[in-house]
């Protein structure tokens, strides 16, 4: 369980990208962040795994105040996969990638081969075990870098923009792999602005905005609540619109899922489902 | 990273950040050599105050100290390696002057990085740009010298994110003895080289499509002239420079513990 108890954070360069943060998330919930550019959500789950430590208040992990722990033993539990994996890739193979952290965490050689045997499989990647990360493409390096944090089995996932440069083919591979990590029971935490994979997610939503978070529920609330979305620079999805538009109808507004959508709008129309 | 921190420009206006940034390249020449001209502790020591004004005047002491921290570091193993290497050859005795040799040694480096870092910290890239193509600098390398420049902040940044994605794969930098601790470096240096490289790519092939070094004559909107202050400047530079040339011939140094009660 991550507890965050009236954290404030400020760079060393001044910036306040944080102010009065509150915020639980139990075990195996699944939570979207989101808001506009330099809200502070990466300054945000950066605090989950120890790499910043609040200015003010406290993080706890688990019970434990992250100031107490090293960033190694607390990324054991949270597995953090940045935005950008051309920030981590350096190894000769895509194999020594991925047993690269569990070298650092004193995995024994069987169990670091099995894992690494593993991860290969659950991303698609065992075509690529003997090649270097840096020939591959951007989507692949990409869950290399996914691959490589998985391999050791975190209890919690912190994801940045997953969903950037993926396409749409991709993209529903990586929902549908995010959703079964965390029906597995594992906590998922996505920072994203593709509100429509978000959608499809239908995770707890946190909205942020200016270092501060300015609304939080189910996706459905939040998702279709135009005048909350608007305070973060968010469009509400498509289907949404569609529904707000069609309220006058006596149509429910608060739709986020297309199949449901498609349900509601044919027996609207009389049709047979 | 503060090293860098201390060499990063900020907006600012003051009369330093005004002046022309050949006058102030002259400024910083004449430092350096009147630095490399005496080891005694005391000129250096002169040399390291009256530079404490500049700063004060371009109001960038704050950056200026969290360079002189950055730079402390080796300072110290300057003034270690000088100590201990006069030391064993002057016949491993401790005595008074072998301390000040090694201060004064200590105080150069730092008279040096001094003078660079008021250089940088109130020259904005653009404007030492110009300076360089206006002393018929080609083109192309003042390009190439700006833009080195004005990617240090990025590349400490990037270096930065780097590190934070690798310790949160259990990477433990201060860990173990010193071969150990070099090679852990290896996962930060090399996605920081390569980045590197595909952003040179990257910028080469933006600048190309940009329609780079098209036409051979360039014309500027800004076009630097010297003013009062500049002369100010030159003339300090000037007299600095004769009174520490007629120092060294003329006048014999005392010792800084003739004054102190040692
Ligand atoms: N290393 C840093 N040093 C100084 N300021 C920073 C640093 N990183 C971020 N900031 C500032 O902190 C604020 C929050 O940044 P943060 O990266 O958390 O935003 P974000 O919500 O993740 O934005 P984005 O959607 O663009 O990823 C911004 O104003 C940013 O300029
Ligand atoms: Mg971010």
């Amino acid at each position: 369980m991550i507890e965050v108890k009236d954290v404030h954070f400020t760079y060393p360069t001044g910036v306040k990208a944080l102010r009065e943060i509150c915020l639980a998330v139990q075990d195996g919930e699944f939570v979207a962040i989101m808001g506009q550019n330099g809200a502070g959500k990466t300054t945000l789950v950066k605090h989950f795994n120890g790499l910043l430590k609040p200015t003010e208040g406290e993080v706890f992990i688990d019970g434990v105040n992250t100031r107490n722990l090293s960033i190694a033993n607390l990324s054991r539990k949270v597995g953090f996969v940045f935005q950008n994996a051309d920030y981590q890739l350096f190894c000769e193979t895509v194999e020594e990638e991925i047993a690269f952290a569990l070298r650092n965490f004193g995995f024994d050689e069987k169990t670091i081969k099995k894992r690494v045997t593993w991860a290969l499989n659950l991303l698609d990647l065992m075509q690529y075990r003997k090649t270097s990360p840096f020939m591959l493409s951007g989507g692949e390096r990409k869950r290399v870098a996914l691959a490589s944090i998985l391999a050791w089995d975190p209890e919690v996932i912190i994801l940045d923009e997953p969903t950037i440069g993926q396409d749409y083919h991709q993209k529903e591979r990586l929902r549908q792999f995010i959703v079964q990590l965390n029906t597995q029971g594992k906590t998922v935490i996505m920072v994203t602005h593709d509100i429509e994979f978000v959608a499809d997610c239908s995770p707890r939503v946190i909205l942020m905005s200016q270092g501060k978070i300015v609304a939080e529920g189910v996706a459905e609330e939040i998702l279709t609540n135009v005048n909350l979305l608007a305070q973060a620079s968010i469009l509400p999805p498509q289907i949404t619109q569609i529904f707000l538009n069609l309220k006058d109808l006596g149509l429910p507004s608060k739709v986020i899922n297309v199949h449901e959508g498609k349900k509601i709008l044919l027996n609207f129309l009389g049709a047979p489902a | 990273m503060s090293v860098f921190e201390g060499l990063r420009f900020r907006r600012v206006s003051s009369p330093i950040h005004k002046l022309d940034p050949r006058v102030k390249f002259v400024y910083v020449c004449t430092a350096f050599v009147v630095a490399v001209m005496f080891n005694e502790l005391i000129p250096l020591l002169i040399l390291f105050f009256i530079q404490i004004p500049f700063i004060l005047t371009a109001r960038v002491q704050r950056e200026w100290i969290r360079s002189m921290k950055g730079a402390s570091l080796l300072a110290l193993i300057i003034f270690v390696t000088n100590l201990v290497s006069r030391y064993l050859y002057t016949g491993h005795v401790w005595s008074v002057p072998l301390v000040e040799y090694s201060l004064g040694m200590t105080f150069r480096f730092i008279v040096l990085v001094e003078s660079f870092s008021i250089f940088f910290l109130t020259t904005s890239p653009d404007h030492l740009s110009l300076a360089l193509e206006q002393s018929h600098v080609p083109y192309e390398l003042c390009f190439a010298f700006t833009t080195a420049v004005r990617f240090v902040p990025v590349l400490a940044e990037e270096a930065q994110t780097i590190m934070d994605a690798q310790r949160a794969r259990g990477l433990e930098l201060d860990r173990g003895n010193f071969i150990k601790r070099v090679k852990n470096y290896i996962p930060i240096l090399i996605p920081l080289i390569v980045n590197s490289i595909r952003r040179s790519l990257q910028l080469a092939e933006a600048m190309e499509s940009r329609a780079w070094g098209a036409s051979k004559k360039r014309t500027n909107l800004y076009i630097l002239k010297l003013r009062g202050g500049d002369f100010g400047i030159i003339l300090f530079s000037l007299l600095t420079l004769s009174i520490a040339i007629y120092a060294k011939r003329y006048i014999l140094i005392p010792s800084i513990f003739a004054f102190l009660p040692i």
